[in-house]
């Protein structure tokens, strides 16, 4: 059974999916993904703690057959610490799921929804745990046909979630798609698509014309899966319409998957020594993503939607994680995988925060929020705390992805670098004290609607703004997890 | 010259590839969209299953023969999935495109922007 672990928790939500579709009555298909993401997300806990422990690399074959002929799963530092971020999320998103999924998806669909929920959850947990490149491909589409569907679920609500994922489906394709061609120019070259055999045999004919083109087709659709800015222009509106639920499943976990796979394929298959990918591929990740940061929170301080506020500043977030990778260095990839990590956490408390007054009011907006700090208090300070959260502040874990990020520019003598970091970062305040300002220091307007706040509301958001405030303040398990994920793809000291 | 000639098959996935992703990127309604993604897909399975050629190599069937010469099933294989991927692709974007006209009664890019543009100001003045 052990042994069988890093496959289960794939297995589980991917069998979990038409079980779900069949399942009828009120909540027979949510407590059936309940049951499945929290069992996933406890694999994943002994999964980490074990490879914590003894720090060597597990490696599954599917179905006995050893690689490079079959697919294996590799659990390593890596995939280890990200596993846990998707399907603790996915668990705590599937618990706050229950009331969001009630108050905006029509009846007859929740069978539908739970199991498109459990599909893209499965994909995102396959895309991390597999070895083989082209069994990412199919978990990429797994994850985004199923989220496709869940994004267009939000047009009982709210029509615009059609157009939405119609976009959101054209541009995934188109990045799934040029991967895929990558790929192909990377089998030709090589003949293998198992990883580590890949990095092995590329360095023969790394200085090809070709491997180099593979490298840009991979890359380019990658930046396109992870909203890299100028290719962001799909996420906003898919994450703004999408039901509020999903909101937080995908703006928490989908973008992050993308991330890892590019982590995983740049730096696990081409290498840092391969030509052309410290100068050229890292200087142009730095520099679109200090473009995304700036972006991204300038967009955000002209939002009034609050859905759309932080869906603007995830591209300013992912634009953080660019730089991490594009320092190109051990220390900028462990700041990467540190904000991956912290900015899941934080987005998630938003969005389900968002969620809670959103599945009352119909929409979480400057105007339906004014004067809601007295009213419902807590939802609202988890909005505060995941806020101050994304600037940074002390005592958060954005704070602590921010002070590895600047260390890792400033090892480089990146100073212009890190000081736009820290100038970006002090301007996602704006939008944070916007959203005091509504909250807090206007009065509710006479006949808005009551809105109210029980347990079921606050506790998911709760638990990730304590998970975002713990890992501020104990972060050093986090850091250590997150240098020995670096040092899988670039050796050297800390 | 004789470059081109060797390698025809790749200029040709390659002149599918951009007259799809063309179709894509500057098509406004939705249904040549479609069309242009499927074609931009389609010009991906030719290179994969066009790269497992073999020259004078047969179908990779077991012939007991040792010296028969074999094409690579492998990237074939990988179509079929990538096929399966694509049809899933299609059958879901066809229903987002009923699915829009049915709510907005057009399908063109550039109307949708008008009718979304005026949702959104309308929903701002609320706000």
């Amino acid at each position: 059974m052990m042994q069988h672990l890093p496959i289960l928790q794939v297995l589980l939500p991917l069998l979990g999916a038409p079980l779900a579709a069949l399942l009828r009555g009120r909540d027979m298909a949510w407590g059936l993904a309940l049951l499945l993401t929290g069992a996933a997300f406890l694999i994943s806990i002994i999964l980490f703690s074990q490879q914590q422990m003894t720090g060597e690399t597990l490696v599954y074959d599917l179905g006995g057959w050893p690689a490079p002929i079959g697919i294996v799963y590799v659990i390593d530092a890596a995939s280890a610490l990200v596993l846990p971020v998707i399907s603790g999320i996915a668990f705590v998103a599937t618990i706050a799921a229950r009331r969001l999924v009630e108050a905006e998806i029509d009846a007859r669909d929740h069978a539908l929804f739970y199991a498109a929920w459990l599909l893209t959850i499965a994909g995102m947990l396959g895309q991390v745990t597999t070895g083989d490149a082209f069994n990412i491909f199919v978990f990429l589409e797994i994850s985004s046909l199923s989220a496709y569907a869940l994004v267009a679920m939000g047009a009982g609500r709210d029509r615009r979630a059609l157009p939405a994922a119609f976009n959101y489906l054209i541009l995934g394709t188109v990045g799934a798609t040029f991967y895929v061609i990558g790929l192909g120019l990377l089998y030709m070259l090589t003949g293998t698509l198992n990883l580590m055999d890949l990095s092995e045999r590329l360095a023969d004919v790394q200085s090809t014309r070709a491997a180099f083109t593979a490298l840009a087709f991979i890359a380019l659709g990658l930046f396109l899966k992870m909203a890299l800015f100028p290719l962001h222009f799909w996420l906003v509106p898919a994450y703004a319409h999408a039901p509020s639920a999903v909101s937080a499943l995908m703006a928490a976990t989908a973008t992050k998957v993308s991330v890892y796979v590019l982590i995983r394929l740049v730096f696990g298959v081409f290498g840092i020594d391969f030509p052309g990918l410290a100068d050229a591929v890292g200087l142009l990740v730095l520099t679109l993503g200090i473009a995304g940061a700036f972006v991204g929170t300038l967009a955000a301080i002209l939002e009034t939607d609050l859905k759309k506020l932080f869906a603007q500043s995830s591209i300013a977030q992912l634009g953080y994680m660019a730089i991490g990778i594009g320092a190109m260095s051990a220390t900028g990839l462990a700041a990467a995988f540190i904000h991956l990590f912290n900015h899941a956490l934080m987005k998630a408390a938003l969005f389900l925060a968002i969620g809670a007054i959103a599945a009352q009011v119909g929409r979480a907006s400057m105007g339906t929020i004014q004067g809601a700090g007295r009213q419902i208090p807590l939802t609202m300070t988890a909005i505060l705390v995941g806020g101050l959260a994304l600037i940074g502040v002390p005592l958060t874990a954005g704070f602590i992805s921010k002070l590895y990020l600047v260390r890792a520019l400033l090892e480089q003598d990146f100073w212009l670098l890190a000081a736009l970091t820290f100038i970006s970062s002090a301007l996602a305040l704006a939008y944070v004290w916007k959203i005091i300002e509504a909250a807090w220091l206007k009065e509710r307007p006479k006949g808005a609607p009551v809105l109210v706040e029980t347990p079921v509301h606050y506790v998911p958001a709760w638990l990730m703004v304590i998970a975002t405030i713990g890992f501020g303040i104990f972060a050093s398990p986090l850091v250590d997890a997150a240098y020995a994920a670096a040092h899988v793809f670039i050796g050297g000291a800390r | 010259m004789s470059n081109l000639i060797a390698h025809w098959n790749y200029f040709l996935v390659i002149a599918l590839m951009m007259i799809g992703f063309y179709a894509v990127i500057a098509r406004g309604n939705m249904v040549k969209k479609m069309v242009g993604l499927t074609i931009f897909q389609t010009s991906v399975f030719m290179l994969y299953i066009s790269m497992g050629k073999v020259a004078n190599g047969t179908a990779p069937i077991l012939t007991g023969d040792a010296t028969t010469l074999y094409a690579n099933p492998l990237p074939h294989v990988l179509i079929l999935t990538a096929i399966v991927v694509g049809v899933a692709t299609t059958a879901v974007g066809y229903a987002l495109i009923i699915r829009v006209y049915e709510s907005y009664g057009t399908i063109e890019d550039d109307e949708l922007i008008k009718i979304i543009e005026a949702e959104e100001n309308a929903e701002a003045s609320n706000a």
